[in-house]
């Protein structure tokens, strides 16, 4: 018998427009790229690979890529450092005020970019008034900002690896004679690898990604690439943008499959 | 190898004691189960004798050696947890080789001892697979070789064959009792099912809100309880309330005096007698204790028919005998009399 349901249709053509909502626009960057139109139109006269390596040509474009990338790196490191020991004891000690200390480590994730930025620059401001260091528009304070951005990442996706991983294999380490220190690296560490790369990758792509809060933090020559593709757009639009922009969707689509393969990124939120 | 010693022991939590004044000493070799409903303190104490809890008040002693503050890591405890724990990254051989690297045990000797302990409990041709790809049995036998491969003083298992599935529980529970055996470890194990508890335990303590109710093997526990709490967690029980009014003469709440053996100090009680223990007659039967009850059903179970009778206080009691024992009328509301010997029944608070 011919089973036709039209609630079943219905949801699945909703699924679908929501699907073709949020992909389609990547799917014309990536489209617009290949355009060999001087000024983007549509539809395109003919394709060329030309925008790729004009845009690799571009002191601002590949500068802001090789600073994302360290920018990136550097400041999931620094999450990594800082995120996985709060983790652990906000997950695993039961300290007075751990709550507090919670939500305060995921809190940027809340505060509206642009506003954090803002603070963090005037904030720079005042310390280099207080101690003539100057962190505004320097590599550090660029990586300071980042962190702030990645770690909430961290942190979410740490704590949720702790959380599930089962407590009592710990107990059992230690029954065994590990202590502490031992019961860490030789049982906790493992069971939460998956979590720890899943983290990685994730503060490396809010990093990576990261446009507000570095705003205020750039100097000349120090730009990343969200921010060179925003000056670009200022006073161009041709495809350079659509190539820099399928690079980025490209990286960024790997770091999510990779770490896809670690933590199924369902259970994390 | 030696016993172990509990004395005075007690854990609060804020307002909330969860184990008072717990004297119990356990025996070098014996298999002692710790009985109770959940919340009982039944695993608090287990996780004390481990090191995992330290104790409010009180000593704990492994032979003559006082490990009370001694951290969990130092302690040479083997424990077998509720649902294993089982290290997830490591293969059966290394799960079972952790203690022993821990210990710093050259390569060899470990090697040595982690195949001595796979043939214990028959899992070598295992050694290398995942714990996630074991059966639950399989699994536990593991985490029993991992838990004796340090040469523990004592052997603890947290309600080890709760993860089972029935048929495999009382198989494993027979394993686990010979393995036991076999190496006469001094062990404790806690559960809540008294069937597992009677099955394997020497002896059983069990406890209710933090204490020690009783302590004895399973046929002391069922035939003399030495609480109402007992009586009624261990076995089914029908009780009777009332008063006693003379040595070794008991009167119901309807002013029936029934007989009982042993001493009892005067005042309420609650007279106990099991349903195997109590017959149910046509006719008032003589020199022994009778009351009259309706019954209200039966319920045939194969070997044994289960009775629902009512005594005339309107309380429900119970009564099983052999199906083949013919002459007891099956109707509900006929009048019938049940009685017991007083050696039969015991009294309780």
């Amino acid at each position: 018998m011919h089973n036709f349901n039209f609630g079943r249709l219905a949801f699945r053509s909703l699924v679908i427009a929501v699907f073709a909502f949020v992909v389609m626009p990547l799917v014309v960057i990536v489209w617009a790229a290949f355009f060999s139109d001087k000024i983007l139109t549509f539809p395109p006269k003919g394709y060329t690979l030309s925008w790729f390596t004009r845009a690799w040509e571009l002191r601002d474009f590949s500068q802001g890529f090789a600073m994302s990338l360290k920018v990136g790196a550097v400041a999931t490191f620094c999450s990594l450092v800082l995120g996985v020991p709060a983790a652990l004891a906000i997950e695993r000690f039961p300290f007075p005020g751990r709550e507090t200390v919670r939500q305060l480590l995921l809190a940027p994730m809340y505060v509206p970019a642009i506003v954090a930025g803002a603070a963090v620059y005037v904030y720079f401001v005042q310390v280099e008034i207080l101690t003539e260091v100057q962190f505004a528009a320097t590599f550090g304070g660029l990586v300071i900002a980042h962190t702030l951005v990645a770690l909430p990442w961290t942190m979410r996706l740490v704590c949720a690896s702790l959380a599930t991983a089962n407590t009592t294999s710990e107990d059992a380490a230690r029954s065994l004679g590990a202590n502490a220190l031992q019961t860490f690296f030789l049982v906790t560490l493992p069971i939460i690898r998956p979590g720890i790369i899943a983290a990685a990758m994730f503060s490396f792509i809010a990093s990576f990604s990261d446009l507000e809060k570095s705003l205020f933090l750039v100097g000349p020559g120090k730009t990343t690439l969200p921010i060179a593709i925003v000056n670009y757009l200022e006073w161009n639009l041709d495809s350079t943008i659509a190539a820099v922009a399928t690079v980025q969707i490209f990286i960024i689509g790997a770091a999510l499959l990779l770490s896809d393969r670690y933590v199924k990124l369902g259970k994390a939120f | 190898m030696a016993g172990v010693n509990l004395s005075g022991i007690r854990k609060v939590y804020g307002d909330f004691k969860a184990v008072s004044d717990l004297d119990l000493q356990i025996k070098e070799g014996e298999l002692l189960a710790l009985l109770g409903p959940s919340g009982c303190g039944k695993t608090t104490t287990l996780r004390m004798i481990a090191g995992f809890v330290m104790p409010s008040a009180g000593s704990v002693r492994f032979g003559d050696h006082d490990v009370t503050r001694l951290p969990v890591h130092k302690r040479n405890v083997g424990m077998v947890f509720q649902g294993y724990a089982l290290f997830p990254h490591l293969s059966v051989a290394r799960n079972v080789e952790f203690g022993l690297r821990v210990r710093k045990w050259d390569a060899q000797r470990r090697a040595d001892k982690v195949s001595q302990m796979l043939r214990w409990v028959q899992l070598e041709s295992l050694a290398d697979r995942h714990p996630k790809a074991l059966s639950g049995g399989q699994q536990q036998r593991v985490a029993l070789a991992r838990a004796m491969a340090i040469e523990p003083d004592v052997l603890l298992l947290d309600e080890p064959f709760s993860a089972l599935d029935a048929k495999l529980r009382t198989q494993m529970r027979t394993e686990i009792r010979e393995l036991q055996q076999d190496a006469h470890i001094t062990s404790v194990f806690v559960t809540h099912d008294q069937e597992e508890a009677m099955a394997i335990a020497d002896r059983i303590g069990v406890m209710n809100q933090g204490r020690l109710e009783q302590l004895g093997s399973a046929e002391d526990l069922y035939r003399r309880p030495a609480s109402r709490f007992v009586a009624t967690f261990i076995g089914k029980c029908n009780l009777l309330e009332g008063r006693v009014t003379a040595p070794g003469s008991f009167e119901t709440a309807l002013g029936r005096t029934m007989q009982f053996a042993g001493t009892r100090a005067l005042g309420p009680a609650a007279l106990c007698f099991r349903p195997e223990q109590a017959r149910l007659l046509v006719e008032e039967p003589e020199g022994v204790n009778a009351i009259p009850v309706t019954l209200r059903s039966a319920t045939y179970l194969g070997p044994l028919t289960e009775y629902d009778v009512e005594t005339g206080a309107g309380r429900r009691l119970l009564v099983t005998a052999p199906s083949a024992q013919p002459g007891v009328p099956h109707e509900p509301g006929t009048a019938l009399h049940l009685s017991w010997h007083a050696e039969d029944c015991v009294l309780v608070d």
